[in-house]
């Protein structure tokens, strides 16, 4: 039989791929050959087209385990203790089924952290929609919300916060990014690289269904007749199985059992075994009999390729087989030994006694193309906004206009659907900087932010991609954590095209900048390609998650101001940047010029002056100001607390507007008490930091001496109102 | 005290429950759910999560499981059974406790802090309350807005069988503060003889001061007196 | 003109609900199950005297609201 180039196209390959395959394999490739080429060879496995720019990110320090490269990465945090952890894409699959897109995407990456040998902790997301004035809007808002809450709340992992934001550019293509933190002991961490010839290799979980099959086994010739019932079909999520299949592999690592250990995420069978066989540079070989079928009649081709959920690949030290059956029956879940691992470096398949598949193992890994793609430099538009050129408006107008936008409102609406606090180690819930969560039955804990900033990217991809680092160490830092590491997930447009392409280089090296000055290494992550529709790519979103530690807890902090007659003060030089603001966008519909600089210097130093001033209990709360600049920061620690603050009116009020609105980098807000101002002074000062007081404390009102005054039930209000509002209209 | 928290596939707050248990010195065990035998327990956990994930009807497949006709065998004796969210749907599923629990009004799952106050304080579960006194606990849950015919209802009303109520700040019991719908604002019920408590909300989840509060712990507290 | 809907999973859909019901029947005793899918089941009542306009609308029904057609196949039958 030979490969038509139908087949070659519709399984998503070039061409000239499918020679270099026939080179690789010396010969014509068979249909399910073909298959499990285009599953290994396709964007989401090899990164053929971010790898050589992703080397370049720093993923090494005295602090990581493991880098990139396995399910997920793992930090030291001390006393045996590692953090394992990742974020990961589900952006396709959300958009045509959104309940179920954003489960699996949930289970996924939690078998990602579980297959590792941690305990997830806490669960966490970034999602992205279209205008919300665009019907389908609140329909995958909901089913997304839901799906995540379905998921998370049944296997019982709090989901604890993320950013949820609204851009026209989503409109036709909606990103769903979910983070799973896990914790391990540092000593028993398991990985996927295969040892040892002979060994079994088991299947675990769920049975293989058809689902989620690539539309590719459509348009192949050998299902014409039956086309129907081959339909490739949506994944459905089965929260319980996961949850089973979590306890009886968390069950089954107390022991010494397992050699490596691999999740079936995308692709399937095919990705996990080769993976584990690349990893170990050995071979592998499978019989398909063997494989639990959930229908009747599958096909080898449909269990190489399918992407049924809650299943995992392991392999076994010799005679464990007994024990490590029991465990899996004492939950339910299937078990069976499929195959074994051999010296033939090659993917050897087996089905009703034919070898139906002989790849070598390296032409699907080592050996798949890899592109350093043409792109070109970002055009960064210089155009700065004067104040004097927009149409008046009362600063009072303006912040109320920002609070009560979809991008800034409340979130509760979302955040009363997730399960928050089962496991009971969570300190701090979403709504401040970051979450915090207790490393159970110890007195220390991590932070854990997620952060985008697709317009300042859009605008300046290098400059955006340093910010949301930079900002993530900030919001880390807000709650008294020391930043330790990050996983990324890089949502891109069509990297065929040389503008997006542009912008992910230019984003990397951001990223990469920012993470190599502030010692903050990549530890995990994954890419997203051709998040495009009708050929309209999406603004480049590369989503940032951090972790930050806590090593006494009594040193937490959070944005809710403590006392009338405290301080607040600002560190950090404000200069007023309007341009690619809140401000600009939400009360002019203005996004234009370039996005706030960001200066690494002063972005350490603040960083770790705000720590020292929440270590020696000097800093009572704090707040970093972000998207809508420092009267927003303001207004949501007072709508935190519920107490007041009487501004001070800023010295020139001609620039009253940039002071305020400016959305410059590197700074906080923290309150202090009076009597500390002087020691604040002299402490800044030895530090060369700059600081101003700017606001006070008191009951009630949130007011501007002479300019406005509102009551902070008003202000909360107005906080709180979009979402119910937006959702009560069905 | 001895206790023994019940665990079936799918529970998810059987560790929090025994962290609690444990910090007070309840001599506890965890029963798997496969077990045929239950040890002699003075108090009997049936914890919150998503036994079989909820599927059927929540507690549904649970109520059919080996142990449970022990808990059953343990209740009838007079032992003290406390079901907690999915366990006091478990609970009225296996016909301990009666009445039903249905999706909650606004058909959303719901998870925040809420307020309830405690309406009778004369039995094992709430003695170290005052009474009238209001709590803050979390709930968590799609399917705890509570049911029952007219004359069931009475019975509960006259006989201080619904200890707690959904309330405002001020103990106040009105529509505003009920988070799911439940008729006369209930979050908790006895059976009759008050040994068997079923309620939404979930004390081992406020029964730490570093997390949140500790309005949970006197529940525990008192079954120790 | 009253109809009657099954909305069920389509055929290769992985139901997770009817799996668990289904192994608690083989636990209970029921030896001979091969398998349980379950579905939703909707009674419609519609002033409507035509069989065909009726059935047409009632379609429509389903694929605008009743089922989601990504995942889910419907079957209307008229009963009265």
């Amino acid at each position: 039989m030979v490969i038509t180039k139908d087949q070659i196209n519709s399984h998503g390959l070039k061409v000239e791929e499918y020679k270099k395959i026939k080179e690789l394999l010396g010969r014509e490739a068979n249909l399910l050959e073909l298959g499990i080429f285009s599953a290994m060879w396709n964007e989401h496995c090899s990164y053929k087209s971010s790898k050589i720019h992703l080397k370049k990110l720093p993923t090494k320090n005295e602090i990581v385990i493991q880098g990139p490269g396995e399910n997920a990465g793992v930090i030291d945090i001390g006393d045996d203790d590692a953090i394992v952890f990742k974020i990961e894409s589900h952006n396709h699959p959300s958009f045509i089924e959104p309940y179920q897109g954003a489960a699996t995407g949930v289970g996924g990456i939690l078998r990602d952290v579980f297959t590792m040998g941690a305990r997830p902790i806490a669960l966490m997301n970034s999602i992205h929609f279209g205008s919300p004035d665009i019907k389908i809007t609140q329909n995958l808002l909901n089913g997304v919300v839901s799906g995540i809450g379905g998921y998370g709340n049944s296997v019982g992992i709090p989901t604890v916060g993320g950013e949820t934001k609204f851009n026209s550019t989503y409109n036709e293509n909606i990103l769903v990014n979910a983070m799973a933190i896990g914790h391990a002991n540092k000593n028993k961490i398991f990985y996927s690289k295969a040892k040892g010839i002979n060994k079994q290799v088991v299947y675990v979980g769920s049975k293989t269904g058809r689902d989620g099959i690539h539309g590719a086994t459509m348009a192949s010739s050998e299902f014409d007749d039956k086309s129907d019932e081959k339909k490739p079909t949506v994944q459905v999520g089965d929260p319980f199985t996961e949850k089973l299949l979590l306890e009886a592999c968390l069950e089954l690592m107390k022991d010494n059992s397992i050699i490596s250990i691999q999740d079936m995420g995308a692709a399937g069978l095919t990705s996990s075994s080769v993976e584990m066989a690349s990893k170990g540079k050995l071979g592998i070989e499978l019989n398909l009999n063997k494989i639990p079928c959930r229908e009747r009649n599958m096909t080898p081709y449909e269990m190489m390729l399918s992407e049924s959920q809650e299943r995992m690949l392991i392999i076994l030290d010799d005679e464990k087989e007994k024990e490590a059956k029991k465990i899996f029956q004492k939950w339910d879940l299937d078990f069976v030994v499929i195959g074994k691992t051999t010296d033939s470096n090659s993917l050897v398949l087996n089905y009703d006694n034919k070898i139906v598949a002989d790849i070598p193992i390296s032409a699907l890994s080592d050996k798949a193309p890899m592109y350093d793609r043409k792109w070109n430099k970002s055009k960064i538009s210089k155009k700065k906004i004067k104040i004097k050129d927009i149409k008046k408006i009362r600063i009072e107008d303006a912040l109320i206009k920002i609070l009560s936008s979809p991008n800034h409102s409340n979130k509760n609406w979302i955040t009363n659907q997730y399960d928050q606090v089962v496991m009971c180690d969570t300190v701090q819930k979403s709504g401040g900087d970051s979450a915090v969560i207790r490393i159970h039955n110890k007195n220390k804990a991590i932070a854990i932010s997620v952060d985008s900033s697709a317009n300042y990217c859009k605008a300046d991809p290098k400059t955006g991609g340093k910010q949301i680092v930079c900002e993530n160490w900030r919001n880390l830092i807000s709650v008294g954590a020391k930043p330790l590491a990050i996983t990324n997930c890089l949502n891109f447009g069509n990297p065929e095209k040389t503008n997006v392409m542009g912008e992910f280089v230019e984003c990397v090296e951001g990223i990469k900048e920012a993470c190599e000055f502030l010692n903050f290494p990549v530890v995990s992550g994954n890419v997203s390609f051709y998040n495009e529709t009708n050929s309209k790519s999406i603004f480049p979103t590369p989503v940032i998650g951090g972790i930050g530690l806590l090593d006494n807890l009594n040193n937490i902090m959070s944005i809710k101001t403590k006392n009338p007659g405290n301080l607040i003060i600002v560190i950090g030089k404000t200069i007023g940047h309007l341009n690619q603001s809140a401000f600009l966008k939400e009360n002019f519909s203005i996004c234009e010029g370039p996005p706030p600089e960001v200066n690494f210097v002063n972005e350490k130093n603040n960083g770790l002056a705000v720590l020292k001033l929440i270590k020696e209990k000097i800093a009572l709360s704090v707040h970093d100001i972000s998207s809508g600049g420092m009267l927003v920061s303001l207004s949501e620690m007072s709508i935190s607390s519920g107490l007041g603050l009487k501004i001070y009116k800023p010295k020139k009020m001609a620039s009253a507007l940039e002071y305020f609105f400016g959305e410059d980098q590197g700074r906080y807000l923290i309150e202090i008490s009076k009597n500390n101002l002087n020691r604040i002074e002299k402490f800044m000062k030895q530090n060369k930091i700059f600081f101003e007081v700017v606001a006070e404390v008191q009951n009630d009102i949130f007011e501007m001496e002479k300019i406005f005054s509102l009551k902070i039930n008003d202000l909360h209000n107005f906080n709180n109102q979009w979402y119910n509002n937006y959702n009560a209209t069905n | 005290m001895k206790s023994s928290v019940i665990v079936f596939p799918g529970s998810n707050c059987d560790r929090d429950v025994a962290v609690v248990l444990e910090k007070l010195q309840f001599k506890n065990s965890m029963i798997w759910h496969k077990e045929t035998e239950l040890p002699r327990s003075d108090l009997i956990v049936i914890p919150g999560g998503f036994s079989y994930g909820d599927y059927l009807r929540s507690g549904a497949v649970a109520a059919k499981s080996n142990i449970l006709s022990e808990v059953i065998r343990a209740a009838n004796k007079g032992a003290l059974i406390l079901g907690i969210c999915n366990g006091f749907q478990i609970l009225i599923e296996c016909g301990l406790l009666k009445g039903a629990l249905l999706r909650n009004s606004k058909l959303k799952f719901i998870s925040k802090d809420i307020l309830v106050k405690v309406l009778s304080n004369k039995n094992k579960f709430f003695n170290k309350y005052k009474d009238g006194e209001v709590l803050k606990l979390n709930i968590a849950h799609n399917e705890g807005n509570y049911f029952t015919d007219k004359k069931h209802l009475d019975e509960l009303e006259d006989n201080n069988l619904i200890p707690l109520k959904y309330c405002d700040k001020k103990g106040n019991l009105n529509n505003e503060c009920n988070p799911n719908g439940s008729i006369n604002n209930i979050a908790g019920i006895f059976n009759k003889d008050k040994n068997i408590l079923g309620m939404m909300p979930h004390p081992e989840r406020m029964s730490d001061k570093f997390l949140t509060n500790e309005d949970g712990l006197g529940l525990f507290l008192s079954l120790m007196n | 003109m009253k109809f009657s809907v099954t909305v069920t999973l389509k055929k290769d859909v992985l139901d997770p609900q009817g799996k668990v019901v289904g192994q608690t029947l083989k636990n209970m005793g029921v030896k001979n199950l091969n398998q349980i899918r379950q579905g939703k089941f909707f009674e419609i009542d519609l002033s409507e005297e035509n069989s065909t306009k009726g059935k047409n609308q009632v379609k429509e029904m389903c694929e605008k609201l009743l089922a989601n057609q990504i995942i889910e196949d419907f079957k209307i039958k008229i009963t009265e």
